[in-house]
């Protein structure tokens, strides 16, 4: 409990940005969301469109929601040039005032609809004109049933904006993206706990608002709105007070290896002297756009990685040939510098539990064709997409029984668990040893390798002082040592560590 | 239609002898008072605020005492004008209605079928008082009513409207002679009959 509550201490600032988020977009939602029923009470139409546009935004998974928003804004950069940001606030704000309009909209319209005619007839006859209708009449009395609807949407609003995190934009999502991937369920926990209160004390002020409206208690309503805004305002502070321009901000992509490079790359650079900020926890695709526009300045990435998502390309000319392509590629189109690489793989594998393997009698892709038909794989949600599979697929003639999804952390458990024969495992991964399990070997080199590589921003890629600092990590992890880091996090009991932990371990080891 | 809530399909309405479809809708309305069996208080705002609304659309402000005076005028406590409409019976509630219409002073108050709601009794009195009220200050009022007695009783001048025509425009007096035609004779027959079956039961017959 100790454990959880010093974690919710030092969420001060994941809970400033996450206010200051899901009240933009609130706000955005309402300033769009309120023109637009007062236009659909006068149109039937309008309604009909507003409320279905609204209605088909709420299908869609609010994670997809948000990844949606990087390749429209990245096309818009065509008509508000290249300093719009794809990632971060902007991304988030709107998709998540998107997905506030539904309520605010519907409960704003549905309150006009259900106005008494009588009422309506008497602001007629008494001479008020459109506007005066409004402001006396409508507005007054629709108040409550908005407020509800201002209520429920931003209830959904909090819960959602935890997911923005994976488009780069700091919230409370951090801490539970980070502990679901290193099974640090305390992170997690205290993750959900920091977001389901800032729920439900939003819920009850924006109650207290609601019902002061009903009952017309303009004190009732005053504190509300005075408890809310204040908590705004200080959110805004705190976040304006933290913000750091010099920071050099290091991003991870959500698995443990990146975690953990990415304390090591800090603990360097603080010990240079520099000050070190972290985006956790973004999505892979996220990263290099990220690092190529500067809105975070080092990340680690993988040739393979970089080789098919951002070169588009799915041949294999062999690692070295690979490396180079990169490093010249990101140097001519995005700016990018390639410091180098750290020395180990992560390398897409097939591993398999040993006693499975050894039941079937195969040790390497080919001999298990024939058995395939009866076997489930499991792969990481992109996995199956990938050109490494389709390339695997191809060149071995795979036609598996069962294909199926897991997040990276439970694709083992579902390996002992016997919910998958085969999984496409990470070389560097710890469990790999520490499960026992067997790697299939690659005879038609099908898999292109996965080098880590330090990938510095167009802003620092010139700076010798940052160079200096990261230059003993080149070629200074083996994957021994990587896999005996990742495994520290990614176990259960006693000797789990947390990212930072083991990057001090990882420190040691190779003789920082 | 005098105050253009509905437009006329044909032909016009005059107004101190101008088209009210000419006027600004709005300005006409606050010239002219209008009360309907809907009432149609606004929930959210006081006795006293509901009844001073006309003016203050006109940006003038009524103060207390007039207020106060309206409310007499309708025959409710002055202490009413802090109460919430919700607070209210009925019949009071159909008094401020009355209030809220007289407050601007208009030219002209139309009363839309206004005690349609109300039980009886109330409606008898409120009848009886508008009368006076129309007498005592010098008003032109238009009161629509399905019931012909009310308006034999009330009226100094009853037409009477079918299908969208007057069929018969004639004093009461003049239709309990039996002028008007055959559709405001069948009108008038009503009540009437209603009165003799009254009598003949008062004597001790039988109501046939």
């Amino acid at each position: 409990m100790s454990e959880i509550l010093d974690i919710l201490l030092g969420l001060g600032d994941k809970l400033a940005a996450h206010i200051v988020l899901a009240a933009s977009a609130i706000g955005l939602g309402i300033c769009v969301a309120l023109p637009l029923a007062i236009w659909a009470a006068r149109s039937q139409m309008v309604a009909r469109i507003a409320l279905g546009f609204a209605s088909l935004v709420q299908t869609i998974p609010a994670l997809a929601l948000l990844a949606l928003f990087f390749p429209i804004l990245l096309s818009l950069r065509a008509v508000f040039g290249e300093n719009l940001p794809t990632l971060g606030f902007l991304p988030a704000l709107l998709a998540l005032a998107l997905y506030a309009l539904l309520p605010i909209l519907r409960n704003a319209v549905t309150a006009q609809a259900n106005l008494d005619p009588g009422v309506l007839e008497a602001a007629d006859g008494v001479g008020m004109t459109g506007w005066q209708k409004l402001a006396l009449v409508e507005a007054p009395l629709s108040t409550p049933f908005v407020m509800a609807g201002i209520r429920t949407a931003s209830v959904w609003t909090i819960g959602a904006a935890t997911l923005a995190t994976t488009i780069g934009q700091p919230s409370l999502g951090d801490p539970i993206f980070a502990g679901l991937q290193t099974q640090n369920w305390a992170l997690v926990v205290a993750g959900c706990i920091a977001s389901a209160g800032l729920a439900l004390v939003t819920d009850a002020l924006l109650g207290l608002v609601e019902r002061g409206f009903a009952r017309r208690n303009r004190w009732q309503y005053g504190a509300g709105i005075a408890a809310v805004a204040l908590g705004v305002a200080a959110a805004l502070y705190a976040q304006v007070a933290g913000e750091d321009e010099d920071a050099i901000v290091i991003a991870s992509k959500q698995f443990s290896e990146q975690y953990i490079l990415a304390q090591l790359i800090g603990s360097q650079l603080e010990a240079a002297g520099y000050r070190v900020e972290y985006r956790d926890g973004l999505g892979s695709a996220v990263v290099h756009s990220a690092v190529a526009s500067s809105s975070v300045d080092i990340s680690v990435d993988y040739t393979g990685t970089i080789w098919t998502n951002e070169l588009d390309r799915n041949d294999n000319p062999g690692r070295e040939v690979m490396y180079e392509t990169i490093v010249a590629w990101e140097r001519d189109n995005t700016g990018i510098r390639v410091l180098g690489r750290l020395g180990f793989e992560n390398a897409y594998a097939f591993a398999m539990r040993s006693d499975r393997a050894t039941e079937l009698g195969v040790s390497r892709l080919d001999e298990l064709v024939r058995f395939a038909p009866q076997l489930t794989v499991g792969g990481d949600p992109e996995f199956f997409e990938r050109p490494e599979w389709i390339s695997v697929r191809d060149a071995y003639g795979f036609r598996f029984g069962e294909t199926r999804n897991f997040a990276p952390t439970f694709m083992y458990n579902a390996l002992r668990s016997g919910e998958a024969d085969v999984i496409s495992a990470y070389t560097s991964d710890g469990r790999v040893a520490a499960d026992n399990l067997v790697v299939l070997d690659d005879p038609r080199e099908a898999l292109p390798s996965y080098d880590a590589m330090l990938m510095l921003s167009p802003r620092i890629a010139e700076d010798e002082d940052v160079i200096r600092a990261l230059e003993p990590l080149i070629g200074a992890i083996s994957v021994e040592v990587m896999r005996e880091a990742n495994f520290a996090v990614d176990r259960d009991g006693e000797e789990k560590l947390t990212p930072a932990q083991a990057a001090t371990e990882l420190a040691e080891r190779i003789g920082l | 239609m005098v105050n253009t809530l509905v437009t006329p399909s044909s032909g016009q309405v005059l107004f101190g002898g101008e088209d009210v479809t000419t006027l600004n809708p709005a300005r006409l309305r606050r010239r002219v008072g209008y009360v309907f069996q809907g009432i149609g208080l606004f929930p959210h705002f006081t006795v006293g605020e509901n009844i001073a609304i006309g003016p203050r659309l006109a940006g003038e402000k009524l103060d207390f005492a007039r207020i106060a005076e309206l409310l007499e005028l309708v025959e409710l406590e002055p202490a009413m004008a802090s109460r919430r409409p919700d607070e209210l019976s009925g019949g009071q509630r159909q008094r401020v209605g009355v209030a809220r219409a007289l407050a601007g002073k208009p030219e002209l108050l139309i009363m839309d079928e206004p005690f349609g709601a109300l039980d009886p009794i109330t409606r008898d009195a409120l009848g009886a008082k508008a009368r006076e009220l129309h007498d005592r200050l010098n008003l032109t009022t238009i009161m629509v009513t399905h019931d012909m007695a009310e308006a034999l009783l009330l009226a100094d001048r009853v037409l009477v409207m079918s299908q969208g025509k007057v069929v018969a425009d004639e004093t009461p007096h003049s239709l309990l002679k039996g002028a008007g035609g055959e559709i405001a004779q069948g009108l008038v027959a009503v009540p009437r009959r209603q009165a003799e079956r009254l009598a003949a039961m008062e004597d001790g017959g039988q109501a046939q």
